[in-house]
């Protein structure tokens, strides 16, 4: 379990007025769950761009299973996938019919058993004829997770997954995620603004200030070294440092 | 390329129309309506002047083939702005999908779509007006081809400055064809424009697409010169307007629009 499965080098993102990342680096081993945390605007977001290729890099590498990102973009994708709360489904096209989309998009063998299990384990099955801008928002958020894990991937990268979610959905959501880390082995890259959250799911955390990696360690160290009671402390000494 | 990835995005479309019939009509409403309006016009112009005598076929047969032509462009355009509008855009940029897939894809969505449409037209026509696009003879397949690779370029031309500046550039997708109608010559010859105007709309595919139409359906000869000319700017275009397209793709990359376009 020590394979580095990802491997940022030096990066750097400068847009037009900004320069977002700054000469980050960081390695993330196989089947870690590795929380990154900071403000608003501290280049978290554009950090996961780089690595899902949707942001080119101003410089350095992201280098996954040992492939640069750049020239891998394609099969490296196939392995990979993404949430977040600010991007959604097509909402005119039923539970079912986005599944079996992205699960031809995604090449997945046996797709309908596939969806039909992933259906099932997120309490999906009874709405999967209804449209998908037709559902509660904590529904939504499992359609979505249905779509991130249809191609069981070896790296997720979850942006903020359980946003704006009532407490009960949150903790199962945070529960699912947790069962399909330790069943299939997947590394994850968690941005998160919920340290409970954080502090549950995650092996170790990474704070970003300003475009910067600030610190890294687990949630227990972290505590400690910053003199804190608690991991939602050690983020407000940082964001206001 | 791998056949089940652009089978997938196809089917995200087909989805689409298919679980909506207000969709469909919509599909088919515009084109009707274009056909009942030129037919009814070319038709009055022919009872009350000689001068218009047998161009009831002519302009109808012109308006159904631009149609065509603007259908194929606005259907390649909306598939792209479906993607930005339902915020879908990033989930499709994430998945293992090529730039060239994308374009095969919305290529081949956007002919179903456009058939929808124009169908029903064509079929409207001989009843209602007696007049068959199919005269056209076996060129009809050369014209539609052409005009089809020209909406195509048109649209991803409109597509590659959505990549690029984003939903900004929404109101382009629609005016793009108005601006290029009265160049293209669609129901004149190209001698009614003035000189200076000649110049730059003998650079456009459609002159020679349309006074292909005109000669076919008015003097019964085909010229395989102005079909061939049509076709290689229609190729040259078509190429140029994938280039662009790339383009845009890793401008947009390099700017980080992929990441939120739909915001």
């Amino acid at each position: 379990m020590n394979d580095v499965t990802i491997e940022i080098n030096n990066l750097t993102k400068q847009f037009k007025n900004a320069l977002a990342v700054k000469n980050i680096s960081f390695k993330i081993n196989k089947g870690k769950i590795i929380g990154l945390l900071g403000p608003n605007g501290s280049g978290k977001t554009t950090t996961i761009g780089m690595m899902l290729g949707l942001i080119k890099p101003t410089s350095g590498t992201v280098v996954i299973n040992h492939k640069n990102i750049e020239n891998n973009r394609t099969s490296l994708l196939e392995k990979m996938n993404f949430i977040s709360p600010y991007i959604e489904l097509p909402k005119k096209l039923t539970i079912e019919e986005n599944l079996k989309v992205y699960g031809r998009l995604y090449g997945v063998k046996n797709l309908k058993e596939k969806i039909s299990s992933l259906m099932e384990k997120l309490n999906l099955t009874e709405f999967r004829s209804r449209k998908t801008g037709e559902l509660s928002s904590g529904q939504k958020n499992r359609v979505s997770l249905a779509k991130a894990l249809i191609n069981d991937p070896e790296i997720l990268l979850l942006d903020e997954p359980t946003a704006s979610l009532d407490p009960d959905v949150g903790d199962y959501v945070r529960s699912f995620i947790e069962d399909f880390a330790s069943n299939k082995g997947s590394t994850i890259l968690l941005a998160s603004h919920n340290m409970n959250e954080v502090e549950r799911l995650c092996h170790e955390v990474m704070m970003m200030k300003n475009g910067e990696i600030i610190d890294r360690g687990t949630c227990g160290d972290l505590i400690k070294k910053h003199g804190r009671k608690n991991l939602e402390e050690v983020f407000l000494k940082i964001a206001r440092e | 390329m791998k056949f089940h990835r652009m089978y997938a995005l196809s089917l995200r479309h087909i989805y689409l129309i298919k679980g909506s019939l207000p969709r469909i009509l919509d599909l088919i409403y515009w084109p009707t309506i274009q056909i009942v309006l030129w037919g009814f016009i070319s038709k009055f112009f022919t009872l009350h002047t000689d001068l218009y005598n047998h161009t009831v076929g002519v302009i109808l047969s012109s308006a159904i083939l631009y149609d065509f032509l603007f259908r194929s462009s606005i259907s390649f355009n909306m598939l792209f702005l479906e993607e930005i509008w339902s915020r879908n855009f990033t989930n499709l940029f994430v998945a293992p999908l090529k730039v060239s897939e994308i374009i095969t894809a919305l290529t081949a969505t956007a002919l179903l779509r456009t058939l929808i449409g124009i169908v029903p037209a064509i079929l409207l026509a001989t009843p209602f007006f007696g007049v068959s696009i199919f005269t056209l003879g076996p060129s009809l397949i050369l014209l539609f081809l052409s005009l089809y690779l020209f909406g195509i370029t048109l649209g991803l031309l409109v597509t590659s400055g959505l990549l690029r500046y984003g939903p900004a550039f929404e109101n382009i997708a629609w005016s793009s064809l108005f601006l290029l109608a009265p160049l293209g010559c669609v129901y004149y010859p190209l001698s009614i424009l003035p000189d200076w105007l000649q110049v730059i709309a003998k650079i456009l595919p459609l002159v020679y697409i349309f006074e292909e139409v005109r000669s076919i359906l008015l003097d019964n000869t085909v010229n395989y010169s102005n079909i061939l000319t049509a076709l290689k700017l229609n190729l040259i275009y078509f190429a140029s307007a994938v280039f662009i397209f790339y383009l845009s793709f890793y401008g947009a990359r390099k700017k980080g629009t992929l990441i939120n376009i739909g915001e």
